[in-house]
């Protein structure tokens, strides 16, 4: 039982990494580097997109990766945790029934 | 003496006071408290002294001068000494802490349960740090010398015996409250003068907004950054926004500083220090906080400096220049040559006609007076740069001390010490770091700043791929790994080694593998690593059951 929790959470987890990798990969390596010339056509303020993302748009989303990270984790963790507590719970209730079988 | 240098020593004064101060307070009586501070710091504590680890001499003074010659090819340097940090807080930090050691060959040597492997990974740590920590001592004696007019020999002893203090005395303790105090040193003192010129060029006081917006008419109105392009264009250099370099170079080293990033022995090891998996997580987002704050700064200050310098000098008569020229015409960041007789300062793209050349770190150092701001600012400045060389000195000399005292000495040859022993270790084996580092800072090998950029290739090429796979890859096993961090070193290291020094004229696009710079073969090097470590990995026994239970019991949370 523990395991297939241990399982359950990692596999969470994983799935939570790659979403986030995946955006770190596509702002910083497509639209900061390989895409840049092409979003500099696009312009706010003084600013040329591609060359904006690259200097500091790029680092924003860096900081809100980072953000949701937590935010995600924490709550998998109180998912997990109260789980694991659950099946505490019931394998210490199950416990003395055991004990009890076994001293009969 | 001037109303600079009184201000600056009394800002130095100050903050050498501080960090002192907190070193008699915060000695380490045990080894769990050199180091790893006794685990329990807190993570905005931890973010902040991450920050001030991290950002280093280079970041500090080199790294807005770097991007304004650059433009937007400088971009490597923000993303990728940003970006490493969603790769560190992702995929290593909260599973190391889990694994809850001290060093980071304690990870390599017991995950691979081998004891070859932990020496590969003291030798990896203790190279890359060294490199690293000579740079730092070099920066801390080139603001002496030039803040304070003494000469370099002083100005590093001077930076060794404040290190000495608190590394010595305090360990991970006294470094990690240090930092804390250098970060908020450093960060004032970066973001002061690049608020009050955002002010004054373009009227917003934010500078990430400042350099996006229009100029003040007494600059002569229009974006700031179209004028950049503009003045430089009319000058013959390239256009400031847009790239020079070959797409996949700049890819490359990206990547090749951002996995370096996530490699450093020393900001690893700061994620020892917090009290739980939960912390270290939180900690990571507080320290990108901290980092980005002047990491976002930096190109804004670039685009600013390069501006008012392009203003300023072009075509101005000599005589006529404002003082600030002159003062570091003396210390040769800066030189006139008047080739044409006429008087003037030509500062234009092409190399015949160029009559100036600049030194990048003038864009930090001198900025503040070439933007005509008051003297304390001025001075403000050479304090910030002493916090960041010296707190990123300080992180490094514990990797390097940490990897004699525990790795090698209590782990791999002599078991049998006891704690007092082994803290007693730690502490000659800093000193002796702290004395070769400070050699080295007053007589620079030629080839030490060179190599400080390839620090993070080697990084990259060596530790990354293997934690990693460690904490993925249960199969991963001692031989693949081995294999893998020995082959992405020496690829890495001879590729480094072989443009720089031995066929330095051939270091060109044309005879680059892939068009890849010495800079971004850190990339390919951890490539080769991961492709030699899962190969050898398929044709050797799996590792032994319960280093597999091991890794399973890193990937979960709790205590």
């Amino acid at each position: 039982m523990r395991d297939e929790h241990a399982r359950a959470y990692w596999k969470a987890n994983v799935r939570i990494l790659t979403t986030l990798l995946s955006i770190w990969f596509f702002v910083s390596f497509v639209c900061g580097i390989l895409l840049a010339d092409f979003l500099d056509n696009f312009r706010f303020a003084g600013f040329k997109l591609g060359f904006w993302i690259a200097q500091q748009g790029s680092i924003y989303v860096f900081v809100v990766l980072i953000i949701v990270y937590v935010f995600w984790m924490d709550r998998l963790d109180a998912r997990y945790q109260t789980n694991s507590k659950a099946a505490n719970l019931k394998a210490a209730n199950r416990a003395p029934n055991a004990d009890e079988e076994q001293a009969s | 003496m001037s109303s600079v240098q009184l201000w600056t020593y009394l800002f130095i004064g100050l903050s050498f006071g501080l960090y002192i101060t907190i070193a008699v307070r915060s000695r380490a009586g045990s080894t769990h408290e050199f180091y790893v501070a006794g685990g329990g710091v807190h993570p905005v504590a931890n973010g902040m002294a991450t920050a001030a680890d991290w950002m280093s001499a280079a970041s500090f003074i080199s790294m807005a001068g770097l991007i304004s010659f650059l433009g937007r090819d400088g971009t490597f340097y923000l993303m990728g000494w940003t970006g490493g940090y969603v790769l560190l807080a992702l995929l290593l930090a909260p599973y190391l802490r889990k694994f809850g050691k001290f060093t980071v060959p304690d990870f390599i040597g017991d995950r691979y349960y081998s004891r070859s492997a932990r020496l590969v990974a003291i030798f990896c740590a203790i190279s890359v740090s060294f490199v690293y920590v000579c740079g730092q001592m070099q920066g801390a004696g080139i603001v002496f010398s030039r803040f304070l007019e003494v000469d370099i020999t002083t100005g590093v002893i001077i930076g060794m015996t404040v290190v000495f203090f608190y590394a010595v005395l305090g360990g991970m303790k006294g470094i990690t409250y240090t930092q804390v105090a250098q970060y908020c040193v450093l960060i004032f003192a970066y973001m002061v003068p690049a608020i009050f010129i955002s002010m004054m060029m373009t009227g917003n006081p934010i500078p990430q907004i400042g350099f996006g917006s229009e100029l003040t008419p007494e600059y002569g109105g229009g974006y700031l950054l179209d004028r950049l392009d503009n003045i430089s264009e009319q000058l013959g250099f390239a256009a400031y926004t847009e790239g020079q370099r070959g797409t996949q170079d700049v890819f490359f080293i990206t990547a090749a500083l951002m996995f370096g990033t996530a490699g450093l022995p020393h900001v690893i090891i700061r994620f020892f220090t917090v009290p739980s998996v939960r912390a270290a997580r939180t900690s990571a987002a507080y320290a990108l906080i901290f980092i980005g704050l002047l990491y976002t700064t930096a190109p804004a200050v670039a685009a600013f400096a390069k501006t008012n310098l392009m203003n300023t000098v072009n075509n101005a008569v000599y005589e006529e220049l404002p003082e600030w020229f002159y003062t570091w015409e003396n210390t040769r960041l800066i030189s006139f040559d008047d080739r044409n007789g006429d008087g003037r300062v030509q500062y234009v793209g092409d190399p015949a006609l160029n009559e100036l050349t600049v030194n990048g770190d003038i864009m930090v150092l001198a900025n503040p007076e070439i933007a005509g701001l008051p003297d304390w600012v001025v001075a403000l400045v050479a304090a910030g740069a002493l916090a960041a060389a010296l707190s990123t000195a300080a992180g490094l000399l514990l990797v390097i001390s940490t990897a004699v005292s525990h790795d090698l000495l209590k782990r791999s040859l002599m078991p049998q010490i006891t704690e007092k022993q082994e803290l007693r270790y730690a502490r000659i084996a800093i000193f002796v770091a702290i004395l070769i580092a400070g050699y080295f800072g007053i007589n620079p090998p030629g080839f030490v700043a060179e190599v400080v950029a390839f620090a993070f290739g080697l990084a990259a090429a060596s530790f990354f791929p293997a934690i990693v796979l460690g904490i993925f890859y249960k199969r991963m096993n001692r031989q693949g790994a081995i294999a893998g961090m020995i082959a992405g070193f020496s690829f890495t290291a001879l590729y480094i080694i072989y443009f720089k020094f031995i066929a330095p004229e051939l270091s060109t696009p044309a005879y680059w593998l892939f068009g890849i710079s010495p800079e971004g073969i850190g990339t390919m090097g951890t490539l080769i690593n991961t492709v030699v470590a899962l190969t050898i990995c398929r044709f050797t026994p799996a590792p032994p059951r319960d280093i597999q239970q091991m890794v399973e019991d890193i990937r979960l949370p709790g205590h």
